[in-house]
């Protein structure tokens, strides 16, 4: 069905190159914009979007925490730790989203009889993947801050975690927002790729309507403005805390 | 008993070898100004007394605590012995007051009403009363410094470390830092100071020493040293310094 229409189009698209006015205007007339599919697929898109929102939610409140764990790790832990969180980041960097939630939704079953619907699996997967970024992302602005602050802390009497936490912990923050925001985006746009595991969430919501009726074109301009608005308030929010935050 | 004392203390870094042997002794009360040419090894024995960089030999006891012992001894040593930065080093994301209130709070475990009133107090004793509600970003070199002063005195330290508190500073605001640290010794603190400022090691200075190549070559007296250098380094040192 799909190949005919596509041969179809080609066809039309070489006569209105020949034929010049007329046959142009059919073709327009079979690509005219039904905004009723639109319409008809709203709930379901908005229902696929929401997920979408939730497992970014969840993924990015939990690789925040790991993110900075591991990122702490590597730049302030021993040579143990710090091997470990690297181990983690180069195992995770170095190897495709897509591949890792089919390892954790179809491969662990199999070997550590580990079962796991596909919403936790990709929860759990933007977790894993976007911790090991932000573990770079916060590794990189902590040991950025000038070194004389640390040393400044310590000459206090200060132990470290309270330098950390207080000292270099909020101008290391403001350092990350900029590239938090990157890993946000990404990581929301990421959750497309789930629909490998049958996930509901907004990209598979419009294939698979997409497959029933076969409007692309109303489809798929719909599932990217959510996309986009989606970003778009993510970008907005991080705008704002930047804006709000004395940069240093 | 001594409030620091060095012995034989050594400090390497990688192959190269910054202090050598070093034998010392500092009582309460002298104010001490460490001279010697950029290298000798003046800022890093500044920085091994309160344990910012560890030793590699020797021993090193500040207040009777070793720099040796552990981390908490260690800490106990910082308190003891409050420090003040080329950089200033002042916290960014904290006002002038912040800065200040801090230490006591989150190490002599101070109310925040009393950190704030003791930290209120130091910035008028530094001359910066109406300034305590500015960032760091905010205030000069000069003004920024005082309030780096302000901070380490808050802790209530025995000991002051000054570590070319007036190196970056334009000439015209060295005078205002130099004068609230005459102030400090006129109260009897216990100061180590590194500088280049010898009108000031002749004014306030009670002790002088000159170091070089990771030794101490010259200890004395700062007006009999600036008036009449026996040493041969010391003289030509001095030549540029003036």
């Amino acid at each position: 069905m799909v190949r005919r229409r596509t041969a179809e189009l080609i066809t039309r698209v070489r006569l209105a190159g020949i034929a010049g006015a007329p046959d142009t205007i059919t073709w327009m007339a079979t690509m005219e914009f039904d905004w009723s599919v639109i319409v008809d697929a709203t709930p379901a898109l908005l229902g696929g979007a929401r997920l979408t929102i939730l497992i970014t939610l969840v993924g990015l409140v939990g690789g925040l925490a790991v993110g900075f764990v591991a990122g702490l790790m590597r730049a302030y832990g021993g040579r143990f730790l710090s091997a470990f969180a690297f181990t983690y980041i180069e195992l995770i960097r170095g190897t495709p989203i897509v591949v890792q939630v089919m390892f954790i939704y179809f491969a662990l079953p199999v070997l550590a009889d580990i079962r796991v619907n596909p919403m936790t699996a990709a929860m759990t997967a933007i977790v894993v993947n976007a911790g090991a970024y932000i573990a770079e992302i916060v590794r990189g602005s902590f040991l950025s801050v000038h070194k004389g602050l640390k040393e400044a802390g310590l000459a206090l009497g200060l132990p470290m975690w309270k330098v950390l936490l207080y000292i270099i912990g909020p101008v290391a923050f403001r350092r990350m927002i900029p590239p938090l925001g990157n890993q946000f985006i990404v990581s929301l746009k990421d959750t497309s790729l789930f629909i490998v595991i049958g996930v509901g969430e907004l990209t598979r919501q419009g294939q698979e309507i997409m497959a029933a009726n076969f409007r692309a074109v109303e489809i798929w301009t719909a599932v990217a403005i959510l996309y986009l608005l989606m970003t778009g308030t993510l970008t907005l929010i991080l705008r704002i805390t930047e804006k709000r935050m004395r940069m240093l | 008993m001594s409030l620091v004392r060095l012995s034989k203390v050594t400090k390497t870094f990688g192959t190269v070898v910054v202090l050598q042997e070093v034998d010392l002794s500092i009582e309460a009360g002298e104010v001490v100004v460490l001279v010697g040419p950029s290298g000798s090894g003046k800022s890093t024995l500044l920085r091994c007394i309160n344990a910012l960089e560890p030793i590699n030999g020797g021993d090193l006891v500040v207040d009777n605590i070793s720099v040796r012992a552990g981390r908490s001894q260690i800490r106990a040593i910082r308190q003891e012995a409050g420090m003040v930065f080329q950089q200033f080093n002042l916290f960014p994301q904290m006002t002038a007051l912040e800065n200040v209130a801090f230490g006591p709070r989150h190490v002599r475990g101070c109310s925040k009403v009393d950190a704030i009133a003791q930290a209120q107090a130091l910035l008028e004793k530094v001359g910066l009363a109406d300034r305590g509600h500015h960032f760091p970003s905010e205030l000069s070199g000069g003004q920024q410094q005082r309030v780096a002063i302000a901070r380490a005195l808050a802790v209530k330290p025995k000991l002051m470390l000054f570590d070319e508190p007036t190196s970056a500073l334009d000439p015209e605001l060295r005078h205002e830092v130099l004068r609230v640290m005459q102030s400090l010794a006129e109260e009897g603190m216990t100061m180590i100071v590194v500088t280049h400022e010898m009108a000031f090691a002749r004014q306030v200075g009670t002790r002088m020493i000159f170091m070089e190549d990771g030794k101490i070559s010259v200890d004395g007296n700062p007006t009999s040293l600036l008036g009449n250098p026996e040493n041969q380094r010391l003289r030509e040192f001095l030549q540029h310094v003036h």
